[in-house]
C-alpha cells in the first residue's frame, strides 16, 4: 500500500517532467529502426532459408537481435531513470518528508524501484507491438519471444536496481547516471575477459550478458533467472542498508 | 500519566565523530503544549528535532513519542509527528492539492478522509486559493504555508516545527504565529527559532538550549517576570556625589554612567522611584528623566549563552538567575 503510494509518486513525477516522454520517443524510434533493419535482413535471407533443412526462423533472426539491441539501447537510458531516485530527494531535502513519514526504509526502496519498473515495463510493452506484429504475417515462435521478454524484464530490472543503489550513494544526479553507466557496462563487457577458452571462466559467469544471451535464444534455465533475481535482492539490501545508515551520526 | 505527555526525552546524546552536538539533554512536552527551542547556531536545535523525528538514531538515550519508543517502533511513534525541517521538504513539479494529498497518504491517512484532511490543511494554513497552482510558482511564504500544511495534514499528536517563518514578511509572520498558537489547543507543538519574541507570543514554555545542554527551562510567564525591572536610569542636571543616591531608601547599588545619567539597582519586589523623585526635587538635582530598565529575552538569552561558558556546573537555572540578577 505504502510502496504503491511511493511506486505511483515516481510515476507521476516521470511523466510530469518532458523527460518520460522523450525517453519513450526517442527509445521507439530507435529500437524500430533495428526492426525493419533486421527485418529487411530477414526478406533477403529467406529464399536461401527455404532450401534449408533446419533453418533458423524469424524469431531467430529477427526478434532475438532486436531484443539484444534494446538492451543496448536501455543500458543508455536507465541510469537517467534512476539518478534522480534518491540523490535528487537528498539534495532538495525532500527525504526529510519521507523519513519522517511512518513508512519504512524498505518500502521507500522497493516503491521507488516498483515505480520506474511500471514505467519500463510500459516501455517494454510498446517495444514488444514491433515483433508481435509479425504474427499477422509469420509463425512468430512465441515462447521463444516470451523468454526473450522475461530476459529483458529481469535484466532492466537489474539495471534499476543498480541505478537505484548508485543514486543513493550521492547528491548529485549526474554522478548518479555516470556512476550507473559504469558499472552496468563494466558488468556487461566483463565476459569479454573469460570468453577466450572453452570452459566458462568465473568473469563469464559474473557477467550480466552470458545470461541475457541464454534467455534470449529460448533457453529458459532456472539458473539464469535465479542469477538475475540474486542481483536484484543484493542492490535492494544494499540500498535500503545505505538509506538505513543515513539515520546515523556521522 | 503517559498520555498527558506527548513527548519525552531521556538523557539523549548524539556525537558526530568526537564532536558532541547534544549531551545528555532530558525535556519533557506535554499536551497541548507551545514549546519554544532557543538557541545559537549551532546549539543542537536542529540536531535535537531530526532525533525526535526519527532523522537521526541517537547515541545514546530514549525518545519516546506519544509513549511510544520511536528506535523501537518507528513507524507507530513517527505517525504521531508532524514534522517541518529548516527547509521545507516540498516536491517542486507537484501542485499544492498533489502534494498534500501524497503526504496524507504518505502518513496513512484513510482513502474515505483524505480529501477532508487536506481541505482542512489548506484552510487553516490560507492554500484553499492556491490548491491548483505548482509549488514551485508559489511565493516563498506561500511555500512555508504548503510545509506547514504538510505537517499538520494527518493532525499529529506532535507539531515540530523548525524556524517556520523565516524568510516571510510580518503579516505571514503574525499569521503563521497565529497559526501555531492555535495548534497548541489540541497538538503539542515544538517550535525552535532564532527571534526572541517569537517565543513571548507564541510560547507557554521556553527551553534555551547551548552546546548540546540545556541551559534554561521556564514558562514564558515565569521569564516574563524575571524580565521584570529591578533598576532604573536617571538623568540629574546638578548631579550630586554618589553616595547622596545610595543613601536613598531602597537602592541597593548605585552606577554612573556618565553625563548626570545614573544607574540605580533596587531591591526586587518593591518601587523606590517615588522616593527617588521626592528626594531629588527636595534637593534640588534638577531631574529630567527616569524610566526602568527591562530587561528583554534578548538579554537573557545573551547572558545565558555566554555565560555558560565560565559557568561549567551549569544547569542550575536559580543558580544562574541569582547572579544575573545582582549584575543587572
Amino acid at each position: 500500500m505504502m510502496m504503491m503510494t511511493i511506486a505511483a509518486k515516481e510515476l507521476r513525477a516521470l511523466f510530469l517532467s518532458p523527460m518520460a516522454w522523450a525517453i519513450l520517443a526517442v527509445v521507439q524510434g530507435i529500437v524500430a529502426y533495428f526492426f525493419l533493419i533486421f527485418l529487411e535482413n530477414f526478406l533477403q535471407l529467406q529464399p536461401h532459408l527455404a532450401t534449408l533443412p533446419d533453418a533458423p526462423g524469424i524469431s531467430s533472426i529477427v526478434v532475438a537481435p532486436l531484443f539484444a539491441t534494446v538492451s543496448v539501447v536501455l543500458l543508455l537510458i536507465v541510469p537517467l531513470l534512476t539518478m534522480r531516485l534518491v540523490s535528487e530527494e537528498r539534495r532538495n531535502k525532500t527525504l526529510t518528508l519521507l523519513m519522517s513519514a511512518p513508512v519504512s526504509i524498505s518500502e521507500i526502496v522497493i516503491g521507488k524501484f516498483t515505480g520506474i519498473m511500471i514505467f519500463l515495463l510500459l516501455l517494454l510493452a510498446l517495444i514488444s507491438l514491433m515483433p508481435l506484429s509479425l504474427l499477422f504475417g509469420s509463425s512468430l515462435d512465441v515462447g521463444m519471444f516470451l523468454t526473450g521478454l522475461l530476459a529483458l524484464t529481469l535484466l532492466l530490472a537489474s539495471f534499476t536496481a543498480v541505478g537505484l543503489y548508485v543514486s543513493t550513494l550521492t547528491t548529485q544526479p549526474t554522478v548518479a547516471a555516470v556512476g550507473t553507466f559504469g558499472i552496468l557496462l563494466l558488468l556487461w563487457i566483463l565476459d569479454l575477459a573469460g570468453t577466450t577458452g572453452d570452459t566458462p571462466t568465473l568473469l563469464a559467469y559474473l557477467s550480466i550478458m552470458t545470461h541475457y544471451q541464454n534467455l534470449l535464444q529460448g533457453i529458459f534455465s532456472s539458473s539464469d533467472v535465479i542469477y538475475y533475481l540474486l542481483f536484484i535482492l543484493v542492490f535492494l539490501v544494499l540500498s535500503i542498508r545505505r538509506l538505513d545508515a543515513e539515520r546515523l551520526p556521522h | 500519566m503517559r498520555n498527558d505527555i506527548y513527548v519525552s526525552v531521556n538523557q539523549v546524546s548524539c556525537y558526530y565523530g568526537a564532536h558532541c552536538a547534544v549531551d545528555n539533554l532530558s525535556f519533557e512536552v506535554k499536551r497541548g503544549e507551545v514549546l519554544g527551542f532557543l538557541g545559537p547556531n549551532g546549539a543542537g536545535k536542529s540536531t535535537t528535532m531530526a532525533m525526535i523525528t526519527g532523522n537521526l538514531a541517537p547515541s545514546a538515550g530514549q525518545i519516546l513519542v506519544n509513549g511510544i519508543d520511536i528506535l523501537d517502533k518507528p513507524k507507530e511513534a513517527k505517525a504521531n509527528i508532524g514534522f517541518l525541517p529548516e527547509q521545507p521538504p516540498l516536491y517542486r513539479d507537484l501542485t499544492v492539492d498533489e502534494y498534500l494529498r501524497f503526504c496524507a497518504k504518505l502518513n496513512r491517512v484513510g482513502k474515505a478522509k483524505i480529501n477532508t484532511a487536506v481541505d482542512a490543511a489548506k484552510q487553516r494554513c490560507g492554500l484553499t486559493e492556491v490548491g491548483k497552482r505548482l509549488i514551485d510558482n508559489l511565493s516563498k511564504g506561500y511555500q512555508q504555508r504548503v510545509g506547514i500544511a504538510q505537517a499538520i495534514v494527518h493532525s499529529p499528536a506532535v507539531v515540530i516545527l523548525d524556524e517556520p517563518t523565516v524568510g516571510l514578511d510580518p503579516i505571514q509572520i503574525r499569521e503563521i504565529r497565529r497559526l501555531v498558537r492555535e495548534l497548541g489547543g489540541e497538538h503539542s507543538v515544538i517550535l525552535s527559532t532564532h527571534i526572541l519574541p517569537e517565543i513571548q507570543v507564541t510560547c507557554d514554555r521556553v527551553q534555551i538550549i547551548n552546546k548540546g545542554k540545556l541551559v534554561l527551562s521556564d514558562t514564558v510567564a515565569g521569564i516574563e517576570q524575571y524580565m521584570g525591572a529591578s533598576s532604573l536610569v536617571i538623568a540629574l542636571k546638578n548631579a550630586p556625589v554618589v553616595t547622596a543616591l545610595e543613601s536613598i531608601p531602597l537602592v541597593n547599588a548605585v552606577a554612573s554612567l556618565g553625563d548626570g545619567r545614573f544607574r540605580l539597582v533596587y531591591e526586587p519586589e518593591s518601587d523606590p522611584a517615588e522616593q527617588i523623585v521626592q528626594t531629588a526635587v527636595n534637593n534640588n538635582w534638577g531631574l529630567h528623566e527616569i524610566f526602568p530598565e527591562k530587561r528583554s529575552l534578548e538579554q537573557i538569552f545573551v547572558d545565558i549563552t555566554t555565560s555558560e561558558a565560565d559557568n561549567k556546573s551549569g544547569v542550575n537555572v536559580e543558580h544562574s538567575r541569582d547572579t544575573e540578577g545582582a549584575v543587572a
